[in-house]
């Protein structure tokens, strides 16, 4: 706690003044946008490239547009692993499987790209969990 | 294993007008007898293969296994079907290795074979190799009364095609992603459009024709070229005759529509399903209001929503009875009192099942 407290007040202290954590600019939001906007690109890099398994097939082939994923529809029963899964187990199950290669850990950035492409793709889909 | 069902038979169980059968059997010919000398008849339709070569003579097995099984299969249908037609994309990225790798899996096949040129055939080398396998890219030819006319329907701009690209393997990558927006509209063309016009100027307005392309001659979506962009110009050529069934591949999913006297019928791909164009939410697409959609794919069966189809041309219309591996087949014949191909199973909102439900 009292870590906590010396780290806080060292923030505080280099922070220009009025500075306030709930305080933003558009410049900001622009920049943030940016930052997703090219980590989407990364994975649309990702999904239209061969690389990413080891027999040359991309995930794009089957997914043109990253089209029938239903990212919206996640978490849900996937009734093909007899539990409730999320986006990545199943993105994991492309890669071992039709193309041949290996998983990725959930918080691997390739993953987190490959994503954010997938729900790019998406955007506006009302949110479904659970949905088959 | 074969079965004569006879035109009688099927009046008295209700399935008058519609081409085709009354139970599909996976692997059987069933025909419809028709008195008198009228010569109905049945030819296999495989397509949408994408022979992928890894490297050397190592080739993705998912691909090259969805081809041999359709093969195999064709060859034991009894009585053989007429002939053979392979409605193009037999490689990936239309390299001679895998033409060749995909020529000696078509050779096992014992039926004579027409084949359709398609984008990931061409864009290499513009269709060279291709032609010395399998000879001219568009042509006609006359059976039991039918005229087939084969129609290269992915050509492209000349300045997409000759101009834009530094290397044929740039150009070939280019078009092969479906949903690359640096790929270019399909079209027959102007010169293939006057031969087309030639070619039917010799045929009798009574005379069915069935046309085969590789993109569909109708337009559904362009962003994936589920399109040909002058298909209005060739749809026009064929309007005048009584019966004109167009057959096409690219689409790897069942589509049909009626537009006017033309009959669409779409074939499936023995490589992998597509999305239906409405899945992609960023865009607006127009699948044809008749389809009911093919169930939506299950990845975890590798040969699921892929498959071959038995083509049955009766009185100048056609039955096309979908072989799919991992569901029930399906058949979508032209009905003559309604004047448009109907899903023998499905049609009726009623019928349907959930898995048809694409979104």
């Amino acid at each position: 706690m009292r870590r906590t407290l010396a780290v806080l007040a060292l923030g505080l202290s280099l922070a220009a003044p009025g500075a306030r954590a709930d305080e933003f600019t558009k410049a900001d939001t622009d920049r943030w946008q940016k930052e997703y906007l090219s980590v989407v690109a990364d994975g649309r890099a990702l999904w239209t490239s061969g690389a990413l398994g080891t027999n040359g097939v991309a995930c794009g082939q089957c997914h043109p547009n990253a089209a029938n994923t239903h990212p919206e529809t996640y978490p849900k029963f996937q009734k093909q692993l007899g539990k409730v899964a999320q986006l990545f187990e199943m993105v994991n199950w492309c890669l071992k499987n039709p193309l041949e290669g290996k998983p990725l850990a959930a918080d691997d950035p390739k993953m987190t790209a490959i994503i954010s492409y997938v729900n790019q793709e998406r955007r506006g889909v009302k949110l479904a969990p659970g949905t088959h | 294993m074969s079965k004569l069902i006879t035109r009688r038979s099927v009046m008295a169980a209700g399935a008058a007008g519609a081409v085709g059968t009354l139970t599909t059997l996976p692997i059987s010919m069933v025909r419809l007898a028709f008195g008198g000398t009228r010569d109905d008849f049945t030819f296999t339709y495989i397509s949408d293969a994408h022979i992928q070569q890894i490297k050397g003579a190592s080739f993705v097995r998912n691909w090259d296994q969805g081809l041999k099984r359709a093969v195999a299969e064709a060859n034991l249908v009894k009585p053989e079907s007429d002939f053979v037609m392979f409605g193009g994309d037999l490689a990936q990225l239309g390299k001679k290795d895998e033409l060749d790798h995909g020529a000696e899996i078509l050779s096992h096949l014992s039926a004579k074979m027409h084949c359709v040129m398609g984008e990931h055939d061409y864009y290499l080398d513009l269709g060279e190799y291709w032609s010395k396998l399998y000879g001219p890219q568009h042509y006609s030819f006359d059976h039991k009364g039918v005229h087939f006319i084969v129609l290269n329907s992915i050509l492209t701009t000349d300045e997409w095609t000759l101009h834009r690209w530094p290397s044929a393997e740039q150009r070939m990558q280019e078009m092969a992603g479906l949903d690359n927006p640096n790929g270019s509209p399909f079209m027959v063309g102007e010169k293939q459009r006057a031969w087309l016009k030639e070619d039917l100027a010799k045929v009798s307005h009574e005379t069915p024709l069935v046309v085969f392309s590789h993109s569909p001659l109708q337009k559904i979506y362009k962003g994936w070229n589920f399109w040909t962009d002058d298909a209005e110009e060739v749809q026009a050529l064929l309007q005048p005759f009584n019966s004109v069934n167009v057959i096409y591949g690219h689409v790897h999913q069942i589509q049909y529509n009626q537009i006017g006297n033309i009959s669409f019928n779409s074939v499936m791909a023995t490589a992998w399903p597509w999305p239906y164009p409405q899945t992609y939410a960023q865009a607006e697409s127009h699948l044809p209001v008749l389809t009911v959609q093919m169930n939506r794919g299950d990845p975890f069966f590798e040969r699921d929503a892929t498959g071959w189809q038995l083509i049955d041309v009766n009185s100048g219309r056609i039955a096309a009875r979908y072989q799919l591996w991992d569901n029930d087949p399906r058949t979508v014949a032209f009905d003559h009192k309604q004047g448009h191909p109907v899903d023998l199973a499905f049609q009726e909102p009623t019928n349907r099942r959930p898995p048809q439900t694409h979104y």
